[in-house]
């Protein structure tokens, strides 16, 4: 423990290289920021959403190397080197992903809030193509909070899209 | 959170010298747990070692064809291995009983094993918590305590385990195995964690800088007749009450072997090995199931909101050893055919 008095040094910054989107950052971070603060204060993408902040509403749901994660609860520091994406990085130009096409045409939220973390859940889902029934998705979605509660469309698009991607 | 340094390690002695350096240094792997508790500041880590770059990433297959599961390999990638999935069911259902896919995506096997406690009161920096800070008391006895243990409490805490996977793990009779300051070891899974005892701040028998390498399964164990079982206040993504993993190893309707390990009800994945030994040669039947049950709480201890899991627990017992026996599981895999 360090006594109250004592002069107190803070860490040093350290270099975070991260591919974001495609697109390379080279950061220097407090060892402390979540990646979640680092892509929404460092990098201002601010479509990943903080919540929760401890992982238990989905919000926050970015794919590191393709696979969903809660960026909430990872520091920056820790995924130097990787590849990240967020909502924005899921449209080609002007061309929706079909995830966001699908949350559009089944109304799949309300107020919008949990919907960047529950698309991107969603396609770390069918990444991992464990779903195989609506039960199972439901299951599968669970990491995801909507406190409007549009899960029954937000089940329905997530069905259409796993359907059209031949993931059945 | 309070500041802290950081430092990546390349290698399991580097990363032991680290955390060793200073006495409150942690490593770090997926994190979920930790970071949780640091922005709440009941975890106050001065330094991180990092270890998510050390090669203990792999799942294989040992000379004695038991598998070993690397402390790095997360969660998901476990449940959802090839190996795992064919000749470790019950680990497979537990770890997907568990959390949520974003979370298993980032824990690990070693930092599964070190989760701490869910109890309400270890999270309210406003009370009294013995294992938050020891000597302060036990605010759980005489408060809200409906999640709490009901078997190996003490006087000083009644505080859960909160993992699934460890609870297959203990049924599973896994090694943990170990490097630190004085070399490598390999520790029992039933002797990994501790009970509260006096000393509740203490949730296993890690010294400071043990670090986890490795997690052995015996080889041919359980493989058909195995359930997991997670009664828990929703349908997923919640701590369970009382978890049962149940395996069986059946000549006709004869029981051979048998384990039964709990989760939900004790500081530690509960299993009792005398029962166990009166039921193997029995007949597998729903009395003889009972009776074990019985035998397996006949010490348990409610505190008032908990106390309904004490019959939650015998009849959890009986379900998941009948599902065990039909070869059913509750999770995921099968969700489809309910």
């Amino acid at each position: 423990m360090k006594n109250a008095t004592e002069t107190v040094e803070l860490p040093e910054h350290y270099p975070v290289s991260l591919k974001v989107n495609g697109q390379a950052y080279n950061l220097k971070l407090q060892p402390w920021v979540s990646l979640l603060d680092a892509l929404r204060d460092h990098l201002q993408l601010k479509g990943t959403k903080k919540g929760c902040d401890h992982g238990q509403c989905g919000a926050c749901t970015v794919l590191v190397n393709g696979k969903r994660i809660n960026s909430c609860l990872t520091m920056a520091v820790m995924k130097d080197g990787e590849e990240i994406t967020t909502i924005e990085g899921l449209a080609k130009g002007d061309e929706l992903h079909p995830l966001q096409k699908a949350f559009i045409e089944h109304d799949a939220f309300q107020c919008g809030y949990c919907t960047p973390g529950q698309i991107c859940s969603a396609v770390g889902l069918l990444n991992e193509g464990k779903a195989n029934s609506l039960e199972e998705v439901k299951e599968l979605m669970s990491g995801n909070i909507c406190r409007c509660g549009a899960y029954t469309h937000i089940n329905s698009a997530i069905m259409q899209v796993k359907g059209e991607t031949g993931n059945e | 959170m309070n500041s802290f340094s950081y430092h990546r390690a390349a290698h399991p002695v580097e990363a032991v010298k680290d955390v060793n350096n200073q006495s409150d240094a942690k490593f770090v792997a997926g994190g979920t747990n930790l970071f949780d508790l640091m922005k709440l500041n009941i975890e106050k880590p001065s330094h991180l070692t990092d270890i998510n770059r050390l090669d203990l990433g792999k799942i294989e297959v040992l000379p004695n064809n038991g598998l070993r599961l690397g402390a790095l390999v997360t969660n998901a990638a476990t449940a959802w291995n090839k190996d795992v999935e064919e000749n470790y069911p019950l680990l497979s259902q537990a770890i997907l009983a568990g959390a949520s896919p974003q979370l298993r995506n980032m824990a690990t096997n070693g930092g599964n094993t070190l989760q701490r406690t869910r109890c309400y009161y270890f999270y309210d920096l406003a009370t009294p918590c013995n294992k938050r800070e020891p000597g302060t008391g036990c605010s759980a006895i005489n408060g809200f305590n409906r999640i709490h243990a009901i078997l190996g409490t003490s006087e000083t805490c009644i505080a859960t385990h909160p993992s699934d996977m460890c609870v297959a793990l203990m049924a599973l009779d896994a090694k943990v195995n170990v490097t630190g300051v004085n070399g490598e070891r390999t520790i029992d899974f039933a002797d990994f964690h501790r009970l509260p005892g006096d000393t509740p701040h203490l949730d296993n028998h890690l010294e400071h800088g043990d670090l986890i390498t490795s997690i052995d399964l015996p080889a041919d164990h359980f493989k058909t007749n195995v359930a997991y079982l997670k009664l828990r206040d929703r349908q997923s993504y919640a701590f369970a009450l009382v978890s049962v993993a149940a395996a069986l190893k059946m000549e006709g309707n004869v029981i051979q072997d048998v384990s039964v390990a709990l989760g939900g009800v004790a500081h530690k994945p509960w299993r009792d090995r005398q029962a166990e030994e009166q039921l193997k040669g029995q007949s597998a039947t729903a009395a003889g199931f009972r009776e074990f049950a019985e035998t397996v709480l006949s010490g348990a201890r409610g505190f008032g909101h908990n106390t309904f899991k004490i019959e939650l627990a015998k009849r959890a017992i009986v379900r998941a050893l009948t599902m065990a026996l039909k070869n059913e599981s509750t999770i995921l895999s099968d969700l489809s055919k309910a």
